[in-house]
């Protein structure tokens, strides 16, 4: 049996704390992009937040997009966007997102979209959000992503002692902050997936810190005399074959999401594929260089128990 | 001494062999014929295709009319016992009457407290009486009137001939309408949209039309229209409801597109009746408010059935006889949401999402076995055996696949290595530390247990709460994540655990391949 990738499973000395200030400087100026991203340019909403229709339609011919949008353009629609999907030209999105429109002037306009168009073409998707449904489901993605990061700092607290949630909590609010800010910066369709995607990125981005913390709480009962910055390192390159392999398995499977999933779970698939890097980034650069921040011995000293009865 | 003990790798096996038997309709082409409790995984909206609405049912607008009968019985009740009074006005929220003097406004309210059940009566501000009902009788008028929509609701769309349509309710006043394989919501939409109250009134044909516009006419008549804004002086309360209809069907008549329809006895009784007394007037058939058409009353009916002329084609009689036959919505339905998928873009999202599994499939366990070399096979059959945990359970579980639900299939193929990985990285660390072939196997699955428990736990976390607050396709991608989650920490640490064990029996090595 040829290991081609057995040189990931090597044994490493890399000294991840000594880069500690380029890399504070890294994420800090990520999070201000970010953070001014989002204030200055906002999300790209879907329909799913915003409210609107959205109409996917496929042809058996080539679409010609300025001769439909001229077509719909007699319409009397605000804020009607057309788009085209697909390789070849036979797919079209059209979306309508006039905040003001009421559930009955919504369903009007698809009406009159079908009408307009004709029964050659193939209605593939119909969406329609009234502005109300935006609304709750805009507040119950909110609710949602707080809960979920609450919860998930509950649980590392009940784990491990207060600086390790603390870093925990901060790798993991960095890494949501930077994807959505990501996600602002392009425009990227921001949808109930997107909301999917960036919980399931938080939850892969825990998983992450979780890892390497059980083994520095393990490395530091293990070597007591060791020095701590050593230690950090130690422990980080102990896993680092480990978050190699997961890290890389894990974006293989998103990249085969991102390329022949569909249209429908692009944005998904990228959220996560990008969640897959940033995550692995802030196990090592934020939440653990975190730790240096901390005498972990003082805390080591009471005993923890595991609940799952093995350490 | 490295060994599993008989029972757990029977029951290993067991759950192995559990896990293939329900996944195994998933391949079989003739569903049909298979038990009900032997199904392959149901499809969501999204991947079959089909229409998926959320309709609100419009309480105000039955509590304004409750309201508003509410306000004739008060007026005619101050009226019978003279009691003067000021103001009398309706809203949803209740009716309110100003009477100054305190001993009628005691007296009227003890009145007022009889006109229906539930009925409370409170003062406010000084003069003012406010009847309602208490918020008992209201949540229960509203969930009745719900219940009511639903059950109209689902005898239109039976009508129809939907297979399969889900109807049920959300929250206080929604109502989610599941059709699959629908191809065409807007006519349901249509449908849904009238709610069909049929009654037949009386015309004035003294009153002129333009005296009636200048609000000029008898306190029992109104005014109401057709459908070409033709106006109509009619009895204000109907002769007949449409309430004692039983049966509407399309029919013709002279050439002519009509509805024929027939009363219960106690509406044929009253209608024999009101034709008989008024022969030579005409009778205005009104639909939703607008008059569909007011013939002249040629003879009386006593057979309890007639025909409803108007202006139809084929079509919209069939629809009105679908709508008359179906009963009549107590409440005005508004579509808040739809979502429909065409069956073309479902078969394309399936093979899409097929396609990204099998080659996430191939790519990590490519990857596993060129990191791993023969430990990377082990885990091949793993990650294999995992998949087919995960369709067995949400075959098992009838759980609704959606197209965010394969994504999240894929995802934890990728994710569920992490415990082989972590397994792994921990044997080969006890074999470097000097432990012999069989403590090192053992001790990596021991060691890094509780450490797969806490990774696993934070993103089963992440799923639970997505379930909780997601709709639709999201909550699918809750659920196959928090499955795939489990099938993935029993396959990954007991079937590894399993074959390793059995490979290390058989060839005893000298050391781990790792």
């Amino acid at each position: 049996m040829i290991k081609v990738f057995s040189w990931i499973t090597k044994d490493t000395n890399i000294d991840f704390m000594k880069s500690k200030k380029i890399t504070y400087f890294i994420s800090l100026t990520l999070l201000a992009l970010s953070i001014a991203s989002i204030a200055i340019k906002g999300f790209n909403f879907g329909i799913d937040f915003s409210g609107g229709i959205l109409m996917e339609i496929k042809s058996p011919e080539v679409i010609n997009v300025d001769e439909m949008r001229n077509t719909l353009s007699k319409l009397d629609i605000d804020e009607l966007n057309l788009q085209s999907m697909g390789e070849d030209g036979t797919e079209i999105v059209i979306r309508a997102q006039a905040k003001d429109l009421d559930e009955k002037a919504q369903m009007n306009i698809i009406n009159q979209i079908k009408e307009t168009l004709g029964n050659s073409y193939e209605y593939r998707r119909i969406d329609l959000v009234g502005p109300q449904v935006g609304e709750e489901l805009k507040t119950n993605g909110v609710i949602a992503s707080v809960i979920a990061i609450l919860a998930i700092t509950a649980y590392v607290w009940f784990r491990f002692e207060w600086q390790f949630a603390l870093g925990a909590i901060i790798g993991l609010v960095h890494d949501v902050v930077v994807t959505a800010g990501l996600l602002s910066f392009f425009g990227l369709d921001f949808s109930l997936t997107t909301i999917a995607a960036i919980l399931t990125l938080a939850g892969y981005s825990v998983n992450d810190t979780v890892v390497t913390y059980d083994r520095i709480r393990e490395n530091l009962r293990k070597y007591k005399k060791m020095n701590q910055t050593d230690l950090l390192n130690k422990s980080i390159n102990d896993i680092l074959s480990r978050t190699f392999l997961t890290g890389l398995t894990t974006l293989f499977a998103a990249l085969a999401l991102l390329i022949w999933g569909g249209d429908t779970l692009r944005s998904f698939a990228f959220t996560i594929f990008w969640g897959v890097i940033i995550g692995t980034y802030s196990s090592i650069y934020v939440s653990t260089t975190f730790l240096s921040l901390f005498d972990l011995r003082a805390s080591q000293n009471e005993e923890v128990i595991n609940p799952f009865g093995n350490a | 001494m490295y060994k599993l003990s008989k029972s757990r790798v029977v029951t290993i096996l067991a759950i192995c062999l559990a896990g293939i038997f329900f996944a195994v309709p998933n391949i079989v082409p003739n569903k049909d014929a298979l038990p009900s409790w032997w199904q392959p995984i149901n499809l969501g909206l999204d991947l079959q295709g089909g229409s998926n609405l959320l309709l609100e049912v419009k309480l105000d607008d039955v509590l304004k009319e409750r309201m508003s009968s509410i306000e004739d019985s008060a007026r005619q009740i101050l009226r019978e016992n003279r009691i003067r009074y000021k103001t009398l006005t309706s809203s949803e929220n209740g009716v309110k009457v100003a009477i100054e003097n305190a001993s009628s406004r005691t007296k009227a309210s003890n009145l007022f407290r009889k006109i229906d059940e539930g009925i409370v009566v409170e003062e406010v501000d000084g003069d003012n009486l406010l009847i309602k009902y208490s918020d008992v009788a209201l949540n229960q008028l509203k969930a009745k009137v719900v219940d009511q929509s639903i059950e109209i609701v689902r005898r239109r769309i039976d009508e129809l001939g939907t297979k399969e349509p889900l109807i049920q309710s959300q929250g206080e006043s929604r109502i989610v309408v599941q059709l699959p394989g629908l191809q065409n919501p807007e006519y349901v939409k249509t449908l849904l949209g009238k709610t069909a109250k049929m009654s037949f009134h009386l015309v004035d044909s003294n009153a002129r039309a333009t005296d009636a516009k200048r609000g000029k006419m008898g306190a029992k008549y109104k005014l109401a229209y057709g459908e070409m804004g033709e106006p109509y002086v009619i009895t204000r309360k109907p002769v007949v409801g449409g309430e004692n209809l039983v049966d509407a069907q399309p029919a013709f008549q002279e050439g002519q597109a009509v509805v024929s329809f027939r009363f219960n006895s106690l509406g044929g009784k009253k209608f024999g009746e009101v034709t008989k007394n008024n022969i030579g007037e005409r009778l205005a058939i009104v639909l939703d408010g607008e008059v569909i058409s007011a013939p002249v009353i040629q003879s009386a009916i006593m057979g309890g059935s007639g025909v409803i002329t108007g202006n139809f084609t084929v079509e919209s009689a069939n629809d009105l006889a679908l709508l008359l036959r179906s009963g009549a919505l107590p409440a005005p339905l508004e579509v808040l949401e739809e979502r429909t998928v065409g069956a073309g873009l479902g078969a394309d999202s399936i093979k899409a999402g097929v396609i990204a599994s099998c080659i996430g499939l191939v790519a990590v366990v490519l990857f596993m076995v060129a990191a791993y070399g023969l430990f990377g096979v082990f885990t091949t059959v793993a990650v294999f055996m995992n998949l087919i945990l995960m369709l067995g359970v949400l075959s098992l579980m009838g759980t609704t696949l959606t197209l965010p639900g394969i994504a999240g299939i894929i995802l934890t193929i990728g994710m569920a290595v992490d415990a082989n990985v972590l397994i792994f990285e921990r044997m080969r660390e006890e074999v470097k530390n000097g432990r012999s072939t069989r403590d090192a196997a053992d001790a990596g699955f021991t060691e890094a247990w509780a450490t797969i428990v806490d990774s696993n736990l934070t993103t089963l976390v992440a799923a639970f709460v997505l379930f909780y607050f997601g709709t639709g396709p999201v909550r699918g991608f809750a659920v196959t994540l928090a499955i795939g989650i489990a099938t993935s920490m029993f396959t990954s640490v007991t079937v590894t655990r399993l074959i390793i064990t059995a490979w290390l029996n058989k060839y005893k090595p000298s050391r781990l391949p790792i």
